[in-house]
């Protein structure tokens, strides 16, 4: 199916229906799973009600991880075999990837503050997704620093492979940070342990955040090809 | 005498020359008085909280000097001349490593010596606190490569250079730090050495590659 | 002659339906040539067309858009070429003799460094550093590379820019004894070096 959709007028086409698709279905999702998640499912014996972040920072958390993971498939496509849709799908990822890292943080301070009583603590998990949140940062400045887009691309692509290597590197390195300064973390997976009833709606906002990417990254590649077919056409009528 | 040895004796004769490392020596040595000046003169705090500190005003000079690695090079025709070597370009790259540790990263783990004292680390720390800056320095300059070889052709790319390379820092400071403040030394010894090794095996690969794309 | 020795293997480059495009723009295609031993290739265009972006794609530094660049009984390119472009390639605080340390043990060395650079007009420089040349003495700088390895194929770009007459009559020798040892010389030119091309290409036309 990859290699179908690898024409870029196969793929305009392909998103013209799927774009809106995956519009309306995270829509859907959320309007099931943000109630049901927010206000019907159970609190949390330990934690009461403050657990109902979770389903808004975990969800965001693993999102942010394999949108990172997405990019990096695309970066190796875009080296090897030089892909414009590839550059496009890497570059159009990557502001939703560092959005949800940001959800994630955000969540977690406030998630945090009731449970530690500050804004903000160096949990393990948490710094590592801070340093994540810096890489993405980083693959998009780079973007906007270099002008002549197929070079930025192939560079982007390097920096956000070498980020591919590096996270497991620098995530060992905070997780033995963290057991060595031993800060209270009350931030296991889902709180305390994932009941059967907290899985429904975790599942729901976990599609809903995945089928939001979906949309946005479709929408924003449509829109860097419309873009390019634009710039080529002035160039065109300019030479 | 082969390409590697000729790049490296030019590229260190051209950090080292004109007081060359003392700029960065300097702004290692004015970041780490900024730290009691932030942070209070009191021995016992920074005593306590000084000594990793030092890793912060490493990682800081280093990443002044590694903005302008490759982007004289690139800028008056050089690099055109090492895609022609007879060496690969990787080797090439490792070869202006080599003589960027040797040049300023040596000195700069050195320096760490007299500002450790100066942040209060124990006289007993202070050699395991060079070993470790030693190897942090290969492992900065090892990842600072690859943003260093990326951001060659940008104009003012100092900024853009940090924010890429920084968050690559944090595995070396990390393990760095655990040293300065005397916890789990000789793991976290080992450790850097292996993001050392790892640092300068990888760094030049993916270098080498920005490299080639900068020149089309 | 040029002490660099005949070249013994014939080499040939052979260029076939080039397209090079730089920035999204195509600057030309369906170029296609050969050179075999001994032939300089003299390649003119307006300014724009290309002439560079074709000296650095068989430099091996720009992929092309389209088309193949082929040479034949050479072993490794990038280690049969020498290119001399707009940049020098020199560094401003590195002394002229040190210049051709560097490029000895970079590309491999001929032979007598001091030699090449007394053949280039730069005998005695030794010492000086590139920022107290002029742009023309410079630029023998950069070219006395081409005498300082022995490499078949010569890619030039502009290389008489900034030379005064006797300048150019020197290049224009080098060229001839280069063509005589069985070497190839292309070069981008604005106007005539002197040698008559075996061949004259214009770009982007």
């Amino acid at each position: 199916m990859l290699n179908y959709l690898s024409n870029p007028q196969r793929f305009m086409g392909f998103s013209a229906w799927a774009a809106p698709l995956f519009a309306v279905l995270a829509t859907l999702l959320f309007a099931i799973g943000l109630p049901w998640a927010l206000v019907f499912s159970p609190p949390d014996y330990q934690m009461g009600d403050t657990v109902r972040i979770m389903y808004l920072h975990v969800p965001a958390a693993s999102l942010s991880l394999g949108i990172y993971a997405f990019m990096g498939i695309a970066s190796f496509v875009s080296l090897v075999w030089r892909h414009v849709l590839a550059d496009v799908a890497a570059r159009a990822a990557a502001p939703i990837g560092a959005t949800f890292a940001g959800i994630c943080l955000v969540t977690g301070s406030f998630w945090g503050a009731p449970t530690w009583g500050t804004w903000w603590e160096w949990d393990g998990r948490l710094t590592s997704m801070l340093v994540l949140f810096i890489i993405y940062l980083g693959y998009i400045a780079l973007w906007s620093a270099i002008e002549e887009e197929d070079r930025a691309a192939r560079l982007a692509a390097i920096l956000c492979l070498v980020g591919v290597i590096n996270l497991p590197i620098v995530k060992f390195s905070v997780d033995w940070w963290s057991t060595l300064h031993q800060p209270a973390s009350i931030m296991r997976s889902g709180g305390t342990s994932i009941d059967d009833s907290m899985i429904g709606p975790l599942a729901t906002m976990a599609g809903a955040y995945a089928a939001l990417f979906a949309t946005l990254t479709l929408y924003g590649m449509r829109a860097a090809i419309f873009r390019r077919r634009v710039e080529a056409a002035e160039l065109r009528n300019a030479a | 005498m082969n390409a590697f040895s000729v790049t490296f004796r030019r590229d260190f004769a051209m950090m080292w020359s004109g007081g060359g490392a003392l700029a960065p020596l300097g702004y290692f040595f004015g970041a780490t008085m900024l730290v009691p000046l932030a942070m209070g003169p009191e021995r016992d705090l920074l005593a306590a909280a000084g000594p990793p500190l030092v890793w912060i005003a490493a990682a800081l000079a280093v990443l002044a000097t590694l903005e302008r690695l490759f982007q004289a090079d690139l800028e008056d025709g050089s690099l055109d001349q090492m895609l022609l070597s007879r060496a690969p370009l990787e080797w090439i790259v490792l070869a202006k490593a080599c003589a960027l540790w040797c040049a300023i990263g040596l000195p700069l783990a050195l320096a760490g010596a007299p500002a450790a004292i100066a942040l209060q680390a124990p006289v007993e720390r202070v050699p395991a606190i060079v070993a470790s800056l030693a190897l942090g320095m290969a492992a900065f300059i090892g990842v600072g490569l690859v943003g260093a070889a990326i951001t060659a052709g940008v104009k003012r790319g100092g900024v853009l250079i940090a924010l890429i390379v920084l968050p690559f820092f944090a595995p070396p400071i990390i393990f760095g730090s655990a040293v300065a403040s005397g916890e789990d030394v000789g793991a976290a010894l080992l450790i850097l050495a292996g993001c050392a090794l790892g640092g300068l095996a990888l760094g030049p690969i993916a270098a080498a590659a920005a490299l080639r794309l900068q020149a089309e | 002659m040029s002490g660099v020795g005949p070249f013994q293997d014939n080499p040939c480059l052979r260029v076939d339906g080039l397209a090079i495009a730089r920035g999204g723009r195509v600057l030309f295609s369906g170029l296609s040539f050969a050179a075999e031993a001994g032939e300089y290739v003299e390649v003119r265009g307006a300014n724009g067309a290309g002439k560079t972006s074709l000296i650095r794609a068989l430099a091996g530094y720009l992929p092309p858009r389209a088309g193949t660049i082929v040479f034949e009984r050479i072993a490794e390119p990038a280690l049969a070429l020498h290119y001399v472009g707009h940049a020098n390639g020199l560094k401003s605080n590195v002394s002229v003799a040190s210049h051709a340390r560097y490029w000895s043990g970079l590309f491999g060395r001929a032979g007598d460094e001091e030699a090449a650079l007394a053949r280039l007009g730069l005998g005695g420089f030794g010492a000086r550093l590139p920022r107290t040349l002029s742009q023309g003495q410079a630029r023998r700088l950069a070219l006395s590379r081409l005498l300082i390895a022995p490499r078949p194929i010569w890619l030039l770009d502009e290389p008489a820019a900034a030379l005064d007459a006797q300048g150019r009559e020197m290049l224009a020798g080098l060229i001839d004894a280069h063509r005589a040892d069985g070497g190839i010389v292309v070069a981008a030119v604005h106007e005539p070096l002197g040698p008559a091309p075996s061949l004259a290409l214009t770009v982007g036309a």
